[in-house]
């Protein structure tokens, strides 16, 4: 069957399967930014932003997204790039395979929440884990790129 | 322009964060076949029958793949150096199983929904056998897990199949039952250590393809890309010159990938179908068919005089390698070896033990790779002895503890699977990072307990670690570097970057040494075809070792590039003054620049390529050491243990990369806290992994990892390349103890099996109390 998805601003029809999950039909369309960590909603690699909340398509049906807008990291190239440097200035990115995900979540986070505290913060990243920085460099990174472009 | 001991963004970063595809999944083949593998649901049975011939037929299945498909080829899939000091225990695929998860047969077809399909298909007639689900029982047990005949060791590690023993040692220094005898002070007392997950963020992936000349090309997220080539070429008996192992961007590690897992199998499926094939784990699989921690049981004795000098330290280990032996004898003498000479100054230490099978998941290589059990183990056991002589513990260590130019008989004793290498340590502040934490965590005001808001209790406590800088005499590493027209360069080395930055430290160096900008200092690394061999990420090695090799190389092609520009400007090479980019006479009167010159090198004069290449083998592994400090609060109503702070004051030489050290020491501090507080392994009675995904098995969140202060001493070991000792492992060492100490400090409670658990420190907080109200 095909669904019309809006991509990155384009719209797009993609034929699908009906069990299918929406990280497999981004993936097979090439959007290599969108990571496969856990099968269960546990990680946050997989992230996407679904009309701008995060959402986990490792267990979001892709038919269910029809008509719906959604972004990824290929989408949001310059605030990523802008994030990024936070992150290397804090010694904050190492793998970098949870690192799309996470910075679509900082950029809905951002756009949602003015101004947050560092509590607020993390319950909005909770769902993004991260095995190698130990988050405290990415907590500096967030804070410090939220100061400079509120 | 300074490129080391400086903080710059690691140079893969920015692209990453912007989903680059770089990743093995990212690369493979669109129209690979799908590989899925059928796993075993018995911890230990015999494959009576297998037909495949159904699932074969299905539409869409290119092939399956059982036991009788592959030539009885016994291998290890741990990647260490050849030859290995693990025992060659392992088939592709054998017609025994032996832990929940042990691969029975494959399936390659042409998407996943047909290759699920097929997998169900397959039917299997299993003898199921009683398995061995406790490592206390596995010694010498009447079943015996290992009973094929072709496998064997290497060299002697103490192998006894027949007993269940993967690998055994014993060694002592002095007599330890003399010293303990006439220590005023003796303590005897054992812990526990879990088997703990990887749990990188990249679930373990390869692909396969047979490129335009007929050679198998394999993508591969590994830390050890040329000991994949190797294995992959013994265990499918192919040559070694056809084929070709990539690594692309790794998404994490942590030593789960310093063993084989996906590779044997997209690379017979691809030699077989001659098309490309791909296989992603799932999280269950990473869980439950690669590779953990190896759980331990310490049986620790310690000797001391009354006024508080350690005399002797006597340890058994016994170590469960679940049902293969990948690592076994390595990470049990580590836990020795760079555990037992932080106290050097004992009469006699005596260590050994056993390394059994049992029917769980095996274990393999892991962040600490032994020494943080062991260190779980002492650290604990010193604080211990401390509370019976009633010293403060951090007077204790620093009577007792080494210092630098001091030396241990360890070193020479133990190895890695062989005889080690005597040393001093000729770089050591732990004096300094012992009494730099000491203050940053306020140890005056706070040690032992502050009693907290209402039913809350705050504790400090501490512990001292040492790990090693790669493997002498064993593990080496090279680096090639390229000149290029306009005068950039190439950096090519075998080094593997998983995440932790060595490309760009690498690139760092041999930038220092040619005096160019990083940005000019192109790297690529990690294929078996193009780059130099190195051992891999592994043992604490790549900083120390590839990093030696890059300033052998870069020192190399400084000296080509000096008789280059001699030649040019036609004087003697004493007469050339390099800066980087100008060559220039003393006098200035005659100079070209190194652009001009690379260009002439290309173009018009004396055209050459200039290529430096140069390796490097450690002579010692001199440790990096380091201080942890942790404030805990327990909720003595609950028993839930919260981290508030964790100090680290780390030597680890000069950093090359203060920010990508940082990042090493705070990321490796969250592994331990994981370890000590929340990773909890559960299996059921049937020997299955209960803990077996992100909601079963719980590794920190951003919402438990809140505050943590690391500080580097000012430190410089001569041999390393610019004062650098390696740092990627020391910072996962501490958290056990210094949080278990801290627990203790709180509440007076011990735990000594791991991970803390709430009931558990709310069970000894019930027990003291009822002591102490039998007292009254």
């Amino acid at each position: 069957m095909k669904v019309q998805l809006t991509i990155n601003g384009y719209k797009k029809e993609i034929e699908v399967k009906p069990d299918e999950y929406l990280l497999d039909t981004l993936r097979n369309s090439n959007y290599l930014s969108v990571k496969r960590g856990c099968d269960s909603s546990s990680c946050g690699v997989c992230t996407v932003l679904l009309d701008g909340k995060p959402i986990a398509s490792c267990s979001y049906l892709s038919v269910k997204a029809e008509g719906h807008e959604i972004t990824t990291a290929e989408g949001i190239q310059k605030e990523a790039a802008q994030i990024s440097a936070y992150f290397g200035d804090e010694g904050a990115d190492q793998c970098g395979f949870c690192n799309p995900a996470l910075a679509l979540t900082i950029y809905a986070m951002k756009r949602e929440l003015s101004d947050p505290t560092d509590e607020e913060i993390r319950d909005y990243l909770v769902g993004n884990l991260c095995r190698c920085s130990g988050y405290v460099g990415q907590q500096r990174a967030i804070r410090a790129y939220l100061e400079d472009t509120l | 322009m300074k490129n080391v001991n400086r903080g710059l963004p690691s140079i893969d970063g920015k692209g990453l964060m912007m989903g680059k595809p770089a990743y093995t999944d990212d690369l493979a083949e669109p129209n690979s076949l799908i590989i899925k593998v059928l796993r075993s649901p018995h911890p230990f049975a015999k494959i009576k029958k297998i037909d495949t011939k159904i699932a074969s037929e299905v539409n869409g299945v290119e092939c399956v793949l059982t036991y009788k498909d592959f030539s009885r080829i016994p291998v290890t899939r741990a990647g260490q150096g050849y030859p290995e000091p693990s025992p060659h225990d392992k088939f592709v695929l054998d017609n025994y199983v032996r832990h929940i998860g042990d691969e029975v047969a494959i399936v390659a077809a042409v998407d996943l929904i047909t290759a699920q399909k097929a997998i169900k298909l397959i039917e299997v007639e299993y003898e199921v056998l009683e398995p061995i689900l406790d490592f206390e029982d596995a010694y010498n047990n009447k079943i015996i897990i290992h009973d094929e005949p072709e496998i064997h060791e290497m060299f002697p590690i103490g192998f006894e199949p027949k007993k269940n023993i993967a690998a055994a040692y014993d060694m002592h220094v002095g007599n330890v039952d003399e010293t303990l005898k006439n220590c005023d002070v003796v303590l005897e007392t054992s812990f526990y250590s879990q088997a703990q997950a990887h749990v990188m963020m990249e679930p373990h992936t390869a692909n396969a393809r047979i490129d335009c000349y007929g050679r198998l090309v394999i993508y591969s997220s590994t830390q050890t890309p040329y000991h994949v080539r190797r294995i992959i070429s013994q265990a499918l008996d192919y040559p070694l010159s056809k084929i070709r192992v990539i690594k692309p961007r790794v998404g994490g590690g942590f030593g789960g990938k310093q063993c084989i897992h996906g590779e044997f199998f997209v690379s017979a499926v691809t030699l077989r179908t001659g098309k490309p094939s791909k296989l992603v784990y799932t999280r269950k699989e990473v869980f439950e068919s690669s590779f953990s921690r190896h759980p331990m049981r310490f049986d620790v004795k310690l000797g001391a005089t009354k006024d508080g000098i350690l005399k002797g330290i006597d340890v058994n280990v016994l170590s469960d390698t679940g049902a293969y032996g990948e690592h076994a004898l390595t990470v049990f003498m580590v836990a020795g070896a760079k555990v037992l000479p932080l106290y050097n100054k004992v009469d006699s230490v005596r260590f050994g033990g056993k390394v059994v099978y049992t029917n769980h998941t095996p274990a393999g290589a892991f962040r600490g790779y032994g020494a943080i059990q062991g260190n779980y183990a002492l650290e604990s056991a010193i604080d211990m002895m401390c509370e019976k002589l009633v010293i403060d513990p951090i007077t204790f260590r620093e009577k007792n503890m080494i210092k630098e130019g001091e030396t241990s008989p360890i070193f020479k004793i133990m190895g890695e699977g062989t005889e080690g290498i005597e040393m001093s340590v000729e770089s050591c502040k732990l004096e300094y990072c012992v009494k730099r934490g000491r203050e940053l965590i306020n140890w005056k005001e706070k040690y032992p307990f502050v009693k907290g808001k209402s039913s809350k209790v705050r504790g400090v406590g501490m512990a001292i670690a040492m790990q090693g800088s790669g493997i002498p005499y064993i593990d080496m590493a090279s680096a090639m570097i390229k000149l290029n027209d306009d005068g950039f360069y190439n950096l090519i080395i075998g080094a593997t970057d998983i995440g932790q930055g060595s490309d760009t430290i690498l690139a760092q160096i041999a930038a220092e040494v040619l005096e160019t900008d990083l940005d000019k200092m192109i790297v690529y690394s990690s294929d078996t075809d193009l780059a130099p061999f190195d051992c891999g990420a592994y043992a604490s090695s790549t900083t120390y070792v590839s990093g030696n090799a890059v300033v052998k190389a870069a020192k190399n092609m400084r000296k080509m590039l000096i008789k280059e520009g001699a030649r040019s400007l036609g004087v003697k090479e004493e007469e050339i003054i390099f800066d980087g980019k100008l060559f220039q006479t003393e006098d200035e009167k005659k100079s070209i620049t190194l652009s001009d010159l690379s260009n002439h090198l290309f173009y018009s004069e004396d055209q050459q390529q200039l290529v430096a290449t140069n390796s490097y083998v450690g002579t010692k592994s001199p440790p990096p050491f380091m201080a942890g400090y942790v404030e805990v609060e327990v909720d003595t109503e609950t028993g839930v243990v919260k981290v508030l702070d964790y100090i680290a004051v780390v030597d680890c030489g000069t950093t090359i990369n203060p920010l990508l050290a940082l990042g090493q020491v705070e990321g490796a501090l969250a592994q331990g806290i994981g370890m000590t507080l929340y990773e909890e392994v559960l299996y059921n009675q049937r020997g299955g992994l209960i803990s077996n995904n992100l909601m079963t098995y719980r590794i920190p969140t951003r919402k438990e990892i809140t505050n943590m202060n690391v500080e580097f001493a000012d430190s410089y070991e001569e041999s390393g390349p610019y004062g650098a000792k390696s740092v990627g492992e020391i910072g996962i060492d501490t958290p056990p103890a210094a949080i278990c100490n801290a627990i203790y400090n709180a509440v007076g409670v011990r735990i000594q099996s791991l991970p803390v658990t709430a009931e558990n420190v709310l069970m000894g907080i019930l027990k003291n109390k009822e002591k102490r109200n039998e007292k009254q």
